[in-house]
């Protein structure tokens, strides 16, 4: 396997798949056709991607919308899969969902 | 003359993550020109065809958005004649100094019942679009990316939106152009005019208010449209749905994020709305159809991804 790339795992599903430092989650996922994590506006403003890493991580994240990951949330290793970059293998819980509309 | 009281939507104010991004964005791929920043970091912007010296603020902040959105009065009588009427509908008026805005005159400020702020505003320093009112050429040479010929409409979502759109049909004299029917035979989603287009504002129900559903540009051609598409693919700008034709309004469109997920469309062709048409109404049942006329599927990305 590649020794850049980091196994990310989601747990609700059991989905597996690679993600390089350099590359975010979602793209990660969404380029390999792989499924499990909503995609929405994939830069970090509307809250669809929500997921928390389970354990310690390590990851970095990029800026995302405070209004969807306050600080007390980013504490508890929640963030948004289009702003997060893993720098080790991650296990995810899928948080973001989409809300019921009018239909 | 015929075409007073609220000529166009003005001006909207947008909430970015990281300006420098954000601002090569709407510069290189959309092809806005900036023309202006002030003390507060603020940011402003113009598409090459409008002639005001602004109609896109954007402003650096932790959570992506609207602040507000403008509409521009054909004269400061008109403005005011609204204002009052506004006032006589119950509505509270804040007042926004001449200047606030670099270059923009005094702004009267309302909250609707979806929780959005809107302003009437009557003057705007002109500076052009390049080519002069004599003898003029059709476009300037030197722009950047999908070249939009001009800031259109944005479509908001946030309770009581048949409240809302009441404010513009019954207060400031829009026209309600179509409007979109739950299963209860209830209006959820309306679409309203105050001049020849079929849109100049949209308003879908929705629990949370305040929330920007996308802000939209206006190209002439399809090939417009694919060209703008092309870009995308340059610059994997994530696309959210299109090039596709609506049912609602006939638009030719394509959706995709800005840097901080504030959603965009460019689009072209819709129909001439004039004031003896009747309006047209979608039911539950063709929904589909009403949104994306080719596949008639509903997307959920589409219906609820906001910021």
């Amino acid at each position: 396997m590649d020794l850049n790339k980091f196994i990310i795992v989601i747990e609700d599903t059991g989905e597996e798949f690679a993600c390089s430092p350099q590359r975010n989650v979602l793209k990660a996922m969404e380029q390999l056709g792989r499924k499990g994590i909503p995609v929405g506006c994939r830069g970090g403003g509307c809250g669809i991607c929500r997921v928390q890493v389970l354990g310690d991580g390590p990851y970095r994240t990029g800026k995302m919308s405070r209004e969807q990951v306050p600080v007390k949330d980013e504490e508890q290793g929640i963030c948004l899969a289009c702003k997060l970059f893993p720098e080790g293998d991650l296990r995810l819980k899928v948080l973001g969902k989409w809300q019921k509309i009018f239909i | 003359m015929s075409f007073t009281g609220v000529m166009r939507p003005g001006h909207a104010a947008i909430r970015v993550l990281d300006m420098e991004e954000s601002l090569n964005y709407y510069t290189e791929r959309l092809g806005l020109i900036k023309t202006d920043e002030d003390e507060q970091g603020r940011v402003y912007l113009k598409a090459w065809d409008e002639l005001d010296c602004f109609s896109i603020v954007l402003r650096e902040a932790d959570s992506p958005g609207i602040d507000y959105t403008g509409y521009k009065t054909y004269s400061r009588a008109d403005m005011d004649n609204l204002v009052g009427k506004l006032e006589d509908y119950g509505l509270d008026i804040e007042w926004i100094a001449d200047g606030e805005l670099n270059n923009c005159g005094e702004r009267a400020r309302f909250e609707a019942p979806s929780g959005h702020l809107f302003e009437l505003y009557a003057e705007k320093k002109q500076i052009g679009d390049g080519l002069g009112r004599l003898n003029p050429n059709p476009w300037p040479e030197g722009l950047r990316g999908m070249q939009v010929y001009r800031f259109d409409h944005v479509l908001l979502y946030g309770p009581d939106s048949a409240e809302t759109t009441k404010i513009f049909t019954d207060v400031l004299g829009f026209d309600l152009t179509e409007k979109v029917l739950n299963p209860e035979g209830d209006m959820t989603a309306a679409f309203v005019s105050c001049s020849n287009k079929a849109h100049d504002l949209a308003i879908l129900e929705y629990p949370e208010p305040n929330k920007l559903h996308h802000v939209s540009f206006m190209l002439m051609t399809w090939e417009e449209v694919l060209r703008a598409a092309d870009i995308m693919g340059m610059h994997e700008i994530p696309i959210d749905i299109g090039p596709t034709r609506h049912g609602i309004t006939r638009g030719r469109t394509i959706y995709f994020f800005d840097p901080s997920g504030n959603r965009n469309e460019v689009f072209c062709g819709d129909y001439t709305w004039y004031p003896d048409r009747e309006p047209i109404t979608w039911t539950a049942d063709e929904l589909g159809k009403a949104i994306f006329y080719h596949d008639r599927k509903l997307n959920e990305n589409f219906l609820t991804v906001v910021t």
